[in-house]
């Protein structure tokens, strides 16, 4: 690949250039999370005077601490069962013949065309009827299986080499041991990403746990944030504050599972 | 280089193996695994999505209003929609959204991943921020954006502007200019999501492909669009069917951008959030699962029609 | 089993039984009282439940507070489950939609005696009674007042204890509280507009009134505004901005910010905006009575109030009997003005002398006595009529009388739509 040096560094330049634009409202909220409220309004990137007192708030009212750990339990949880449950699926799809292959992917892909607005309500019945409401599975369930990653997993595993999967069925394993083993392996990127995204989605998920959790104690973290919001008038240094901090952990999954999308492609490129 | 790809061996395998009456049961065997990592799922989806999107369909036809009983009332719902003036400018929003945040996001991020992915010096830290929009509340996110766009001297955007010798713009309080203006730090939020996917897909083209490019004497244009784009075609079709029903859906943003009221004059309101507020504002529940039914219907058909054109060929 | 031993045995086990019967019965009964999010509201329901569980030892109540956005759908997805609040706290203007809901039962006439509620409370409390039965009961109710910037007004030259006590007035102060930056940018705003805000109440029952109209006919079935007074006072509305330039929509993205921030001299805003700017550092502000027109006084007042479910049956309707009987005492009120800053329900508790002349809370009590609540069958649609007709003079260039006609046909198909069925 013929590239210059020059070039690379204006690529370079220009990229870090658009990297900082990209995070300058980020920063804002950052610098909004230090101010007082009568510095709040001036809209200064910097606050005069910087002050931990909104952080100092925010943990000493009753719950956030809680409420993080909750999101965070909830997060891992469903994070978990969506890269196995989607994997094995979006794997079958993609790489097993059989009558219905293809209604059955338009079906799961059709799951994500109906808005969770219009599924809260039915979801609350059905947790009401077994009880799971004000529970974490209750909060969990409707996202344990994606169709959002069965697609994204589907399309990964189509770049898979069939050799591969029939070589290790040849080595005597079964079907399973052959998705676990060998295939999973080679789609370390997409899982990376899938985790990614799963645990940010669930992070951030407002709705149906408002619904469905009535207990404090049980809030996640979008949930107690909403109650900063009155019905008049929103603590707008506080919503800073608390989104700061709700991004600390997503920040932090992102930067461990970036690295590892870079490794799972080294080892892959290795075995190739 | 193509026809690797198409993976001719595999089929006549099956083909094979299908034809000989010993190796038949391998082919149901494999039908058979295939069901049963399939059970389960199916159960889920039916049970979690499926049962209550049909509950929704149901409900469409009946003037439910959340306590109270339901009451079937045919079409009722589906016609007092198609007379309803806003209705029609909430679909125009929302097509708006689509054809506009899909190509310009996709462009966008593809742009800096193909650029990205070869730098090594610092990639780490270049990704984390153009995905850190992707990680930030949209409620927080948007009260900045909402000061971007104010009016001169408080506002930036207007501040830029009018330092350049432009005239200012009123942004959110125009009829014309409050979508684009609701839709950018949308598309500036997505961006971080898409640039990752793109990334994952471009790390997947095998050195090899490059290597016999390169050994052929392909300039980076050929390389572009006969290695990497095509490459990429899977990666593509799940961007582009993902990236329009996320934008057909778009609600955070616009909610927060407008307090709720996809204003003004409704310039800046989709459907979903006009789902928000029959269900949840106006409680009339029948009303608004014949929105989301309408909707769900939008969704089905281009997702499918992008399907096969992306497909086709 | 001997007959004699297990005839002991069970008339043993049976007198047990009962005894251990008549002590559950007088174990505790548990009632849930909902109402939304908000600081001080917490805490002054925390402190009145402290009171009432000690004064009723039998009697445990459980406070469940839910984030306001979605406080309503908690509620409606609640207690048709037969889950939530047996008291709950609901918006004045949703009563209707409750009671269509069949989620409120009417008040004991016994314990809440009609014509001593006639007498005790405020006359817009009357709402609240259908059918000759009330439904529900406010603590604390709320009005609008004139807020103004004292620091401001020094600096452009005005008597900051001196506020506009009549619209001309206002218009004129106004006038020399605005700055703008040497090309015509607005930096300061002498009133804020926003009708997002409370500005469509005040142009609904306040303004359209000091205009020598009214809103709605007496049966609150038909909308009025749409007369000559109605369009006068709309048009006094939209020149703030057009003609007499003190204010502009949006400006620094909402009325509230605009005032707090110190960029606004005066905003027409309610008492439970008093917490918010006493707690705004260096921000010198004062409260008087709404300005009035042509000698006309109106003034808007809403409130929240607190009803007994269809959930509450039995003991738990004992309960809850007493419970809401409990915060609309005079005390519960004068604890809740304390904590929460909203005006006593009670006419005897907010005229006594101290509170009526009370520096801040004093104009909103005065303004009380002169007060319209909007019966309201869809405040959010509603509201959103009267940000639509402004916006569309301001943005189309619609002509005011035409918005305003579009306005009145809009809302009474909603009225219409809710009454006809």
């Amino acid at each position: 690949m013929s590239s210059s040096n020059p070039a690379k560094v204006v690529t370079w330049t220009l990229l870090l250039l658009g990297g900082i634009v990209m995070v300058i409202p980020f920063a804002y909220m950052l610098g909004a999370s230090l101010k007082l409220n009568n510095e709040i309004y001036e809209f200064s990137l910097l606050p005069r005077a910087p002050t931990l007192d909104n952080y100092r708030r925010l943990f000493e009212r009753s719950g956030f601490l809680r409420w993080f750990v909750n999101s965070l339990l909830i997060g891992t949880a469903v994070t978990a069962s969506v890269l196995f449950f989607d994997s094995l699926v979006g794997y079958t799809l993609a790489k097993f013949r059989f009558r219905g292959r293809y209604a059955v992917f338009v079906a799961i892909l059709s799951t994500l065309m109906i808005p969770t607005e219009m599924l809260v309500l039915p979801w609350y019945s059905m947790a009401r009827t077994f009880g799971w409401l004000d529970t974490y599975w209750g909060i969990a369930f409707p996202g344990l299986m994606t169709g959002f990653g069965v697609f994204l997993m589907k399309q990964f595993f189509e770049s898979v080499p069939d050799e591969l999967l029939d070589a290790a069925r040849l080595d005597g394993l079964n079907e399973f041991q052959v998705w676990w083993q060998v295939a999973m392996p080679l789609v370390t990127p997409a899982l990376s990403a899938l985790a990614i995204f799963t645990f940010l989605g669930n992070w951030t998920a407002f709705l149906w746990p408002l619904i469905a959790i009535t207990d404090r104690n049980l809030y996640t973290v979008p949930v107690g944030l909403a109650s900063f919001s009155g019905e008049f008038q929103t603590e707008w240094e506080m919503v800073m504050t608390g989104a700061s901090v709700a991004t600390i952990p997503t920040i932090i999954v992102f930067l461990l599972l970036q690295r590892y999308i870079i490794r799972g492609i080294a080892l892959a490129g290795l075995k190739a | 280089m193509r026809s690797r790809r198409r993976r001719p061996k595999s089929r006549s395998c099956l083909t094979r193996s299908t034809a000989s009456s010993r190796d038949l049961s391998i082919g149901q065997k494999r039908a058979v695994w295939a069901w049963a990592f399939l059970a389960l799922p199916i159960v889920f989806f039916v049970g979690i999505r499926f049962y209550p999107a049909a509950d929704a369909l149901l409900a469409s036809f009946t003037n439910w209003n959340i306590v109270g009983k339901r009451e079937w009332i045919g079409v009722a719902n589906y016609t007092r929609l198609a007379h309803d003036a806003v209705f029609w400018k909430v679909i125009g929003n929302t097509f708006l959204y689509l054809a506009l945040g899909v190509p310009i996001s996709l462009v966008l991020s593809f742009v800096v991943a193909y650029y990205l992915d070869r730098v090594r010096f610092g990639h780490g830290l270049l990704r984390a921020l153009y995905f850190v929009p992707h990680l930030a509340t949209a409620v927080a996110m948007a009260w900045v954006w909402r000061w971007f766009y104010q009016a001169p001297p408080v506002g930036a955007f207007n501040v830029w502007l009018t330092s350049f010798g432009f005239s200012q713009m009123p942004f959110l309080r125009s009829t014309t200019q409050a979508l684009p203006a609701v839709l950018a730090p949308a598309i500036w939020a997505g961006i971080g999501f898409q640039i990752v996917i793109f990334l994952a897909g471009l790390k997947a083209i095998p050195r090899t492909y490059y290597e016999a490019a390169a050994i052929d004497g392909a300039g980076a244009w050929r390389v572009l669009l006969e290695v990497t784009l095509p490459s990429l075609r899977p990666t593509i079709v799940f961007l582009v069917v993902t990236s329009s029903i996320a934008y057909l859906r778009i609600f955070d943003y616009v909610y927060a951008m407008t307090n709720g009221q996809g204003g003004p004059l409704d310039a800046t309101k989709p459907l979903v959030l006009m789902i928000f507020d029959t269900a949840f504002k106006h409680f009339e529940m029948g009303y608004a699962a014949t929105q989301t039914v309408v909707l769900f219907a939008i969704l089905l058909v281009i997702s499918l029609l992008q399907l096969k054109a992306l497909r086709s060929r | 089993m001997t007959t004699k031993i297990g005839k002991a045995a069970f008339w043993l086990a049976a007198f047990a039984t009962a005894l251990a019967c008549t002590g559950t019965a007088r174990a505790q009964v548990e009632i849930e009282y909902w109402q939304y999010t908000f600081a001080q509201r917490v805490q002054a329901i925390d402190t009145l439940i402290k009171q009432f569980e000690a004064a009723n030892p039998g009697i445990k109540v459980k406070h469940t507070h839910v984030p306001y956005d979605d406080f309503r759908v908690k509620i409606a997805a609640a207690i048709p489950a037969g889950q939530g609040p047996d008291v709950v706290q609901l918006f004045y203007g949703w009563l209707q939609d409750y009671l269509k809901a069949k989620l409120l039962q009417p008040l004991p006439a016994s314990d809440f005696n009609v014509v001593e509620i006639e007498r005790e409370y405020f006359p817009i409390v009357q709402q609240m009674k259908v059918d000759g039965k009330y439904y529900a009961l406010p603590t604390a109710v709320r009005s609008l007042a004139l807020f103004w910037n004292k620091t401001l007004f020094k600096e452009a030259g005005l008597d900051p204890n001196k506020p506009p006590a009549t619209l001309a007035e206002l218009v004129d102060y106004a006038k020399k509280l605005t700055k703008r930056s040497p090309n015509g940018d607005l930096i300061q705003e002498g009133l804020t507009i926003d009708m997002g805000g409370q500005d469509h109440h005040w142009l609904r029952e306040v303004l359209v009134r000091e205009f020598g109209g009214a809103p709605y006919s007496a049966n609150n079935r038909q909308v009025t505004y749409n007369s000559n007074a109605g369009v006068a006072a709309t048009q006094w509305y939209i020149d703030l901005v057009d003609k007499e330039k003190v204010g502009q929509i949006g400006f620094l993205t909402d009325g509230v910010t605009a005032f707090r921030s110190g960029k606004a001299a005066m905003t027409i805003d309610g008492s439970f905006r008093l917490g918010a700017l006493d707690g705004q550092k260096g921000l010198d502000y004062g409260v008087a009575e709404l300005p009035s027109n042509n000698g006309i006084k109106a003034n808007f007042a809403s409130y929240w109030v607190n009803g007994i479910t269809t959930k509450a049956t039995g003991q738990k309707l004992d309960a809850s009997v007493k419970f809401l009987k409990f915060i609309t005492t005079p005390e519960a009120m004068e604890l809740w003005m304390n904590t929460v800053g909203e005006l006593p329900a009670r006419k005897s508790v907010a005229e006594k002398d101290a509170n009526k002349n009370h520096a801040k809370y004093g104009p909103f009590i005065r303004g009380l006595s002169y007060s319209y609540a909007t019966d309201f069958v869809n405040e959010s649609a509603q509201r959103k009529v009267f940000i639509d007709m402004v916006d569309k003079v301001a943005l189309k260039n619609v002509p005011t009388k035409d918005a305003v006609a579009q306005a009145a046909a809009e809302e009474q198909k909603l009225l219409d739509a809710f009454y006809g069925k």
